[in-house]
């Protein structure tokens, strides 16, 4: 028996690698897909006065997309966020921790891909969304229920994959 | 053009390695010397083509050819010619075929110095060679063709990751390789020697100075991957227990354990099981370094998730390979008969117990490298382990390990006495107690983990130093030509295990006394740190070859004086746009001064990271010390001699093909 040890060890492993390839690291599982979009109201990033709450948004599908000024991530992923504010993709932003104040003046120079960005400057609405980092995208359908989370900048093979199958979807 | 032919010769490689790998087996089996003849032109073939396909890649690269899909995604027209060849094995395709050129290399070697095994002994280990190299081109092929071209031709590429933009980069994944592949050949002696059903004291000898050479090159590798990251990553850290490094630090440690453990074999005929299971477990963990490191099972930039088939392919191969092995190791060790006996205390009991530790604290690193991708398998969610893990657990059970490097070369083989070995190692013993308690408070105040760290560096210092003292009690006339006429082997176990000790020294007393400020500064601040003022000149824009850069300028002085001037840098990448940090760091024997722009907070207001990291580099030193130990051992007389021996009876190999095959 001890002799076969090795190999019993070996046949072991070999067997969490084999679900281990199906598995995807980078994906953590968001306790608030398939739940309502928590509600806030925030003041809108660049216009003094107007404010931005996610029912707002009843009825449409739409992207609500975590960044921030200082979030080197968040410059990658901006020209394809562009690209798809182009074509049409309704894409709100939610400005996280911005404590110095810079999101208006960067959009102002690089270009906004938001229809409108939300304030978020203490950071208790990305708390109540489960943020843990930016940039971070969720999709949220016509009944503001979340139905995907997305970390990590939004790529080609992302938004072929992941994104535009399921806005399809929802979209019927 | 080129890179059809590049194809081409993987494919007539393939066939030639299947050739070496099935039919000098095949002969060897059945006593055909005709069928064993095949196995060294045929891996020589091998090699031919293999260098080919990879110089028609490099090619690729050099020229710029885009309409290569991998050339396209990870290169760039404005890259510098050195890195332009190194981006040849920057992507997944690329590194995969220098690995099977690596091995190509290695079996190469081995038909060049083999011609003194049987000829049985050898086509064996050729052939097994071959089928490992058989299961690597078929990967290639199959799954990861470096040589796709792409329509239409984009007009330039996406740039190398700046990370890998580094002179370390050039030559640390080349030995590395050489290291994890050059396990291959004790693996294929293990295997040679279980199909054979021979286990004698020749065959540990044949294979002690291939391990010792692949784990030189191993080492050099690690040293070299963590001088890159303490330089490129702009952290100051010298080792981060990642996935990849750990890739590498595993198989590290089971070389390191079949090494002690092949001298036993090779001196006293025992462990002999242990030994070729060591063997296999050295090579199965740098097939399982590069299964981690390539499949993205654990964590990578692209998971595979999405497309599992490399994954499969090549744990499927590693299923072949490893679990082939293991089921012909438990059909073969009953017939293994233990070689001499030794009592509890003897040198063979004191190597026994340095590969348990090192086997356990493998074991360690192994578990806590693979623990977030069980936890994820088993459905019980996402966590990560970090650096106080192996801390906490890695270090305190390698540290016996350092206790038995003082005490093991000292003590007989067979029985050693243990009140004779306490009288020899007291004096040894009492220095290493009074620098544990006293070195401290002379570098910069008591800390236990200096403590201990010096303590055992102290007493490795002096166990090797009894062990030259003694080695020339005896000796008559001069000392130092005595010294000079030592075998190479116990010259480079002493170097061995002295580069140790300094390495312990350097982890315990970097990782005690470092001292680190992360500080926002304007032009003309001064931060102070260790003894030295660090004043922000400014920062200023300059163009590289194929980046922009933010080049910052600090002042240091220290005791008032003017000492050096630091340019770290943070650089933009043109093609990929990505930022990276160039670190600043002014070297010495006892300490760095390293320095590190942050980020741009606005007109010339930047965060500044600077770090004090005392005996940082005795890290390298040491990893340097090791290498030269690992260097004087492989080449110990004994193996050159019977190296020489050959050279006279290569021509006459068929009488021994013979008698090879009769055995």
């Amino acid at each position: 028996m001890k002799r076969w040890l090795p190999l019993i060890i070996f046949v072991a492993l070999a067997g969490f690698f084999y679900v281990g390839l199906h598995l995807n690291p980078r994906e953590v599982p968001s306790p608030f897909i398939g739940k309502p979009a928590p509600a806030f109201t925030l003041p809108v990033v660049g216009q003094a006065g107007v404010t931005f709450a996610p029912e707002q948004n009843k009825g449409k599908v739409w992207l609500f997309n975590v960044w921030a000024p200082w979030c080197v991530a968040c410059r990658q992923e901006h020209d394809a966020l562009m690209q798809l504010s182009q074509a049409g993709v309704p894409i709100y932003g939610l400005n996280w921790k911005d404590k110095d104040r810079e999101a208006a003046a960067l959009l102002a120079r690089e270009g906004s891909p938001y229809v409108v960005t939300a304030d978020d400057l203490d950071g208790r609405v990305g708390i109540d969304y489960g943020v843990t980092g930016t940039p971070e995208t969720f999709v949220i359908d016509k009944q503001g229920i979340i139905r995907m989370k997305h970390i990590g900048p939004i790529d080609a093979d992302a938004w072929q994959n992941k994104f535009l199958p399921l806005l399809k979807e929802l979209n019927k | 053009m080129i890179p059809e032919l590049g194809q081409l010769a993987l494919i007539l490689a393939l066939l030639l390695a299947l050739a070496q790998g099935i039919l000098p087996i095949l002969g060897a089996h059945r006593g055909n010397a005709t069928l064993m003849a095949v196995a060294r032109p045929a891996a020589q073939g091998q090699f031919v083509f293999v260098a080919i396909a990879f110089g028609c890649l490099a090619y690729a690269f050099l020229t710029n050819d885009f309409s290569v899909e991998n050339v396209a995604r990870n290169s760039f027209s404005q890259l510098p010619k050195i890195y332009r060849f190194t981006a040849t094995w920057g992507s997944h395709e690329g590194s995969i075929l220098l690995w099977t050129l690596v091995l190509a290399f290695w079996t190469m070697a081995v038909t060049v110095f083999s011609h003194h095994l049987p000829d049985d002994m050898s086509a064996r280990v050729i052939g097994v060679m071959g089928l490992v190299s058989s299961g690597f081109l078929a990967f290639i092929l199959l799954t990861s063709d470096p040589f796709t071209r792409l329509n239409p031709i984009p007009a330039d590429g996406n740039d190398m990751n700046p990370l890998l933009q580094d002179p370390g980069m050039v030559f640390h994944p080349p030995m590395l390789y050489m290291g994890y592949v050059g396990f291959s050949v004790a693996f294929a002696f293990a295997i040679a020697a279980l199909l054979s059903g021979r286990f004698d004291a020749a065959w540990a000898r044949w294979s002690r100075p291939w391990t010792t050479v692949a784990w030189v090159f191993l080492t050099i590798g690690i040293t070299a991957g963590s001088w890159w990251a303490y330089n490129e990553l702009g952290w100051g850290g010298w080792w981060f227990w990642d996935p990849t490094e750990n890739a590498s630090f595993i198989p590290w440690l089971a070389g390191t354990a079949l090494i002690h453990s092949l001298a036993v074999t090779e001196k006293r005929g025992a462990f002999k099981g242990w030994t070729v299971l060591l063997a296999i477990i050295a090579f199965s963990m740098s097939l399982l370094g590069t299964f981690l490191v390539r499949s993205g099972v654990l964590s990578s930039v692209h998971a595979f998730a999405t497309d599992p088939t490399r994954g499969i392919f090549i744990l499927g191969f590693l299923g072949v390979v490893i679990g082939g092995s293991l089921v012909l190791y438990a059909i073969r060790v009953p017939k293994m008969e233990s070689g001499g006996s030794f009592t509890w205390f003897s040198r063979e009991s004191l190597l026994l117990a340095n590969n348990v530790v090192l086997v356990a604290a493998l074991g360690s690193v192994l578990l806590g490298t693979l623990y977030p991708l069980f936890m994820d398998a088993m459905g019980m969610g996402k966590i990560s382990v970090g650096p106080p893990y192996f801390n906490s657990v890695f270090v305190p059970l390698i540290a016996p390990a350092m206790f038995l490097a003082g005490v093991g070369p000292l003590a007989r083989w067979k029985q050693a006495s243990l009140p004779e070995m306490a009288k020899r190692l007291r004096i040894a013993m009492a220095v290493s107690v009074a620098s544990a308690l006293l070195l401290p408070l002379t570098v910069g105040g008591f800390n236990w983990m200096a403590s201990v760290g010096i303590g055992l560096a102290m007493w490795i210092v002096f166990t090797v130093l009894i062990g030259f003292a003694e080695r020339l009690k005896h000796e008559q006339g001069s000392k130092l030509a005595a010294l000079m006429r030592l075998p190479r082997g116990f010259w480079g176990m002493q170097l061995g295990h002295f580069g140790l000790a300094w390495v312990v020294a350097g982890i315990a007393l970097v990782s005690a006394y470092e001292t680190e400020r992360n500080v926002k500064m304007n032009v003309g601040d001064t931060v102070h740190l260790s003894g030295y003022a660090f004043t922000f000149m400014g920062v200023e824009m300059r163009d590289g070859p194929n980046y922009r850069a933010a080049r910052g300028t600090l002042e240091v002085s220290t005791g008032g004086k003017p000492a050096f001037v630091l340019h770290p840098e943070k650089r933009i990448y043109n093609a990929s746009g990505m930022p990276m940090t160039e670190a600043a760091i002014n070297y010495g024997f006892t300490r760095d001064v390293y320095a590190a722009l942050g980020e741009e907070l606005g007109p010339n207001e930047w965060t500044v990271r600077v770090f004090f990291k005392p005996f940082v580099g005795w890290l390298w030193l040491a990893g340097a010390m090791l290498t030269l130990g690992g260097i004087l051992a492989a080449f110990d007389r004994r193996y050159l001699i019977a190296l020489r021996k050959t050279g006279a009876d290569t021509s006459p190999a068929k009488g021994a093909a013979v008698q090879g095959a009769k055995a």
